[in-house]
Formats: structure tokens, C-alpha cells, sequence
């Protein structure tokens, strides 16, 4: 009996936390998606039942908005993982002290104020003589307006790439230097020990990265808000959670419409479920957290 | 089979400030299997590693066949070798981990597979061939390790270690089973261990090592009974052999109050006299008492007090059996003496 009260003592602050904050939001985005609730029905909502899953399916811009949401999820994860390994590797094969210092610039975005981070995107974007890319290029155009995914995969990946070169760099540290001198003797240049070595022993960072950002990815919009607010145009940049916010916070007509962004918002969760399944399936996690990582004899 | 020679001329290495390799000259003749023995941290390892060009040197130079490979990449040395850690591909099975260096060759399958396939018959683990290195014992790692060293006929053999993580049971048959391949296929080998038994049993010459300097280079034999100073005399041989710290003076050695009667030819003034501690005969005028005695099974090893915290060790044969405290007379006539000199040096033949 005493054992079993002092386990729920101390899995008690956990658990209320992620009631608190993650099972009681799902619960009441769901609740909100079968209500009409906005700024015009707010004194008297009503249960429109599957209702604003309806509307959704029928919208004009959902396609558009999927396939964007598609586009932005899988460039810049790729940008992300891709950057992220780059950074990892030639920062291990750096001088130590060099190899922190570049790795910590490369983290300075990530603890800048996303509105702070932003607005240096935007003078970076901006036209001559104010704008540094056309001030460079001597081509001066509004960067954003000109190639907005270009700008919105780039602001996002720099600092995403950080979290997988972070990864990345640990899990190459944990790698025993014998093993590479092993492969130097056995013939390998650096790119093949890299290649045939490093890369195979780092195959469970890369999935988990790749998994986890995949997720991330599928949520945040933060920085397409700040960037284009989903344009240039009609919806060019706009993505499933960015449109999500709209409808529910920003709606263009003045009429924020709750309960149509809860029903965005469970769709969002639903995908992210059957993301990770996959993941889960096709990378055999289970297999994968049974083996150890990086043996070490 | 091919083997080639090193020569390593002033070579030095430091890190930083620190000086780990001091200058060293050293030649390994074709075929000769040289050990480099001492404690942690005297370099040999250091040595070995630039040898394979794992590390660079800060000055001197290093020959293979009098051709000049300092600034040679380590794949295009073509050497062997086999790691402590044995530093087999977790990720690989073992036919691929030997198969690695001929892979990176691009050494047409078949033929990959043949020459894996001997090099395992040869070692032992043909059986095992397609299992991870996390499944197979650490006997048969061992030997996939050396596998992957020969498997591409290097003429330059460096094994750092190898033996050291063996249970000692198959470390004494691995040490001889190296030995004879070694042997039969003729292969220059360099072998780093801080086990002098393993340096005297498998090598043709033995480098001592400490704090980053070649202390003596020589055969099993001279080591063990030529040694060229007090650090060397005291590393090789176990039990290691006395060396009792006093004064010399004409035919007499004192040694703290005690005094030994010396053949000529010894430094004079103060210095060190050396004796293993199988020269040593019971029975003599040297009155001691017995301190402990330990059965090494075919001999019993006495440590034996002479008072005033003098203490001498004393191999003798099995069957005595002795009690603690018991009265011995000791005889150090016609044993053979080495004496050094205030600095340690050895002194006379």
C-alpha cells in the first residue's frame, strides 16, 4: 500500500500539469468544435455537431492551405535535419573552443524574441537602401514579397536547425574516437569515415530529430505570422495552423470564429497522431530504444 | 610475406606544453615483432599512434622502408591494426567489420568474400561471422579485430593492447596464438602493453617506456638480466627484482647499517645493488625474520624483514613450510648483483 502512495506522490506534479494543461485544452478544443462559437453568437453559441468539419471539407482554400502546410513542413524539415547534421559535423571536427563558439552564434536566435528575430529578417529583406540582401545583390526588391517561402523556410530553419545540431554534436562526442582512428587505418578519408561511420551511428538522433520536428513543425506558426501573416496574396504562405489562429483570433471579416479554429486545431492533433504513428511504425522505434546507441567496449 | 622497416629518428611528440614523447630513435627490422612495455602515461601509446599517423609528430621522422611517412594519411600506410577498445563498427556485423578496409578498396565481392571468409577460417570465428560485435564474446571481438588487420596483408602490424581485455585464461593462449601467426606470416609488428610478462613471452626486442623516454632496447634476455637502470630492473620481472639503496665502499655494500660483502667493480660511493629475488638462497649468515610468505604454487614468495624497515624478496621452492616470524639466515654469495650508480644507472657488466 505504502508503496504504491508514494509513487502516486511523486508522479502527482506531472500528472496535474499535463491535465491541466494538455488533456483539459484538447478536451475543450473539441468541446468548442461542435459549437458555432464566435464573436457574433458568443451570448447564445449553439451545438452545430459536425458542422464546422463540414465547412472545412468544402472550403475553397483547404486543398491550398494542406498543400502549404505540406510545403512548409517538409522543406524546412529537411533544411532543419540537413542543417542541423551539417553544423553537428563540422563543428565536432573543429578546435573544441572554436566548435562552442560557433555552435552558441547559432543559438543566439533562438533565445532572441521571435518579434526581435523577425523584424531582422525584415531589415535583411527589405528594399535599397534599407534592405542589406538587396544592398548586396545590388537587386533591390522586397525579399519577402519577392520569394516569401524562401524567407519563411530560412528564418524558421536557422533556428531550427539548432536544436538538431545540438543533438547531433552529443551524440558525435559519444562516439569512440577509436572508431574513427580504427576506420583512418582501415583506409577511409574523412568523408568516408563520416559517411560509412559516423552517419550509421547516428541514425537514432537523425529519426528521433526528424520525428520530433516533424511534430513541431506541424504546429507552429509563429514566425509565418510575423513574416508574411500567410501572404503575400491570397493565403500564398498560409498554413493549417496559422489558419487555425486566423479563423479563431483573426478572422479578416472582424467575426473570429472559435468554434471553426477548435475544429482546425482537432484536425491538427488528429494528424499529428497519425504522423507519429508512422513515424513510430516505420522506424521501429521499440527496436531502436531497445539497442544501445553507441556501444562502448 | 612482406614486412617492412621502421626507423623512427628523434621523433617527438607534445601536446600543448606538454612534452609526452621526448626525442626517440628506434628501428624495427622486417619481420621482428618489437614490444613497447611501460606504466600508463610513458608514451608508448603516443609512439604507436604517430606511428600510424593518428597523431602527427611535433619533430623527427618516421621511415618505413627508409622512405619518409611523417605527413602520410593513415590509410595509405598500409598498416594494421588492432585497438584496445578493439574499435569494431557497432553497427556492422563481423563479416562486414573485416570486410571494411577491402570494401573501401572496392575489391570486387567475390573476392571480398573469399578473403574474408580465410582470414575467419583462420582466426576461429567463421561461425560467428554474421552476428554484431555486441553479440559475440570478447575472445571472438578480439579476433575479429585482428581479422580486420590482416584481412588486407598490411606490412606493418601495431596492436595497442590487444590483449587487455581477454579473461586471463584465453590471454595466455591469444598471446601465443598472435605469436605464431605473427611469426608464420612474417609481419613487421609493433605491440603496446604495460604486461612485462606479455612483452618478454611474444616479442623479439622490448622498448621500455617511461615518463615519454626510451629507458633501455633489447632482447627478453638482456632486459632480464642486463638491465640498464633501476627504473627497467624494477619494471621487468615479477616478482620485480630487490634493489636496495645504500653505499658502496671497497668489496662492501652498506645497506642501511647492513652490511653485504660485493665483488669488484662496483661504482663506489652511494648507489643501488640489485637482486632478483630468485638468486637469493636460504641458509646463509644474513639473520632476517619472516614477514609473509605467499604460494605461487610451484614457488612460495617470502617477504622477509631485516629490521629497521629493510625488507627483501625471496623466491624459493614449494615445500617449506614456514611460520610467520620464524628465523631465516640469508646467502647473497655467488648470487648474481647489479649495481647503478647514484642516478640509477647500471654500472659494470
Amino acid at each position: 500500500m505504502r508503496r504504491w502512495s508514494v509513487a502516486a506522490l511523486f508522479l502527482l506534479p506531472g500528472s496535474l500539469l499535463i491535465v491541466l494543461f494538455f488533456l483539459l485544452p484538447v478536451v475543450l478544443t473539441l468541446v468548442l468544435s461542435a459549437t458555432n462559437l464566435s464573436t457574433t453568437t458568443f451570448s447564445h453559441p449553439s451545438w452545430v455537431g459536425w458542422g464546422n468539419y463540414q465547412e472545412l471539407l468544402q472550403a475553397r482554400f483547404t486543398p491550398l492551405i494542406l498543400k502549404n502546410t505540406l510545403k512548409y513542413v517538409i522543406l524546412t524539415l529537411f533544411f532543419n535535419v540537413g542543417m542541423g547534421l551539417l553544423l553537428a559535423l563540422i563543428t565536432a571536427f573543429l578546435p573544441v573552443r572554436l566548435g562552442d563558439a560557433f555552435r552558441a552564434l547559432w543559438l543566439l536566435p533562438r533565445i532572441t524574441a521571435s518579434v526581435v528575430y523577425v523584424l531582422i529578417w525584415q531589415g535583411l529583406a527589405a528594399v535599397a537602401p534599407y534592405g542589406l540582401l538587396s544592398d548586396l545583390t545590388g537587386n533591390s526588391q522586397n525579399w519577402i514579397q519577392q520569394s516569401p517561402w524562401a524567407v519563411v523556410v530560412l528564418a524558421n530553419g536557422v533556428i531550427g536547425a539548432s536544436f538538431g545540431m545540438l543533438l547531433f554534436t552529443s551524440a558525435i562526442r559519444a562516439i569512440p574516437s577509436d572508431l574513427l582512428h580504427a576506420a583512418a587505418v582501415d583506409g577511409a578519408t574523412t568523408w568516408q569515415s563520416i559517411y560509412r561511420v559516423v552517419l550509421p551511428l547516428l541514425r537514432w538522433p537523425i529519426l528521433f530529430v526528424s520525428a520530433y520536428q516533424t511534430l513541431s513543425l506541424l504546429t507552429s506558426f509563429e514566425y509565418i505570422l510575423l513574416l508574411t501573416n500567410g501572404g503575400p496574396g491570397f493565403y500564398s504562405t498560409e498554413v493549417w495552423s496559422l489558419s487555425a489562429y486566423h479563423q479563431a483570433f483573426s478572422n479578416y471579416f472582424g467575426n473570429a470564429q472559435f468554434g471553426l479554429g477548435s475544429a482546425m486545431a482537432a484536425v491538427l492533433v488528429v494528424i499529428g497522431v497519425v504522423v507519429s504513428l508512422i513515424y513510430l511504425r516505420v522506424f521501429n522505434f521499440k527496436e531502436l530504444l531497445g539497442e544501445p546507441k553507441v556501444e562502448v567496449n | 610475406m612482406k614486412g617492412s622497416q621502421v626507423r623512427l629518428e628523434g621523433l617527438s611528440k607534445r601536446f600543448g606544453k606538454v612534452e609526452v614523447l621526448r626525442p626517440l630513435d628506434l628501428e624495427v627490422q622486417p619481420g621482428e615483432l618489437v614490444a613497447f612495455l611501460g606504466p600508463s602515461g610513458c608514451g608508448k601509446t603516443t609512439t604507436l599512434l604517430l606511428i600510424a599517423g593518428i597523431y602527427q609528430p611535433s619533430s623527427g621522422g618516421i621511415f618505413f622502408d627508409g622512405k619518409q611517412v611523417n605527413s602520410l594519411h593513415p590509410k595509405d600506410r598500409d598498416i594494421g591494426m588492432v585497438f584496445q577498445s578493439y574499435a569494431l563498427y557497432p553497427h556492422l556485423n563481423l563479416f562486414e567489420n573485416i570486410a571494411f578496409p577491402l570494401r573501401l578498396k572496392r575489391i570486387a565481392q567475390a573476392e571480398v568474400r573469399r578473403r574474408v571468409d580465410q582470414v575467419a577460417e583462420f582466426l576461429g570465428i567463421a561461425q560467428v561471422l554474421f552476428r554484431r560485435p555486441g553479440q559475440v564474446s570478447g575472445g571472438q571481438q578480439q579476433r575479429a579485430a585482428l581479422a580486420r588487420a590482416l584481412v588486407k596483408e598490411p606490412s606493418l602490424l601495431l596492436l595497442d593492447e590487444p590483449l587487455s581485455n581477454l579473461d586471463a585464461r584465453i590471454r595466455l593462449s591469444a598471446r601465443s596464438e598472435i605469436r605464431r601467426l605473427q611469426q608464420d606470416l612474417g609481419i613487421t609488428s609493433v605491440l603496446v602493453t604495460h604486461d612485462q610478462s606479455e612483452a618478454l613471452a611474444m616479442a623479439d626486442r622490448v622498448a621500455v617506456f617511461s615518463t615519454g623516454q626510451v629507458q633501455q632496447f633489447a632482447t627478453p634476455e638482456e632486459l632480464y638480466h642486463r638491465p640498464s637502470n633501476t627504473f627497467v630492473a624494477g619494471f621487468v620481472g615479477d616478482p620485480p627484482m630487490n634493489l636496495l639503496q645504500g653505499t658502496f665502499t671497497e668489496g662492501k655494500f652498506d645497506w642501511d647499517g647492513l652490511t653485504i660483502p660485493v665483488p669488484p667493480g662496483h661504482p663506489g660511493g652511494s648507489g643501488y645493488l640489485g637482486v632478483r629475488p630468485e638468486d637469493i638462497r636460504l641458509g646463509g649468515e644474513i639473520p632476517t625474520r619472516l614477514g609473509i610468505a605467499e604460494p605461487l604454487g610451484r614457488e612460495v614468495l617470502l617477504s622477509l624483514d631485516l629490521g629497521e624497515g629493510k625488507t627483501l624478496k625471496v623466491l624459493t621452492p614449494a615445500g617449506t613450510r614456514l611460520a610467520p616470524g620464524a628465523s631465516l639466515g640469508l646467502e647473497l654469495r655467488g648470487a648474481p648483483l647489479h649495481f647503478f650508480d647514484a642516478e640509477g644507472r647500471r654500472v659494470g657488466s
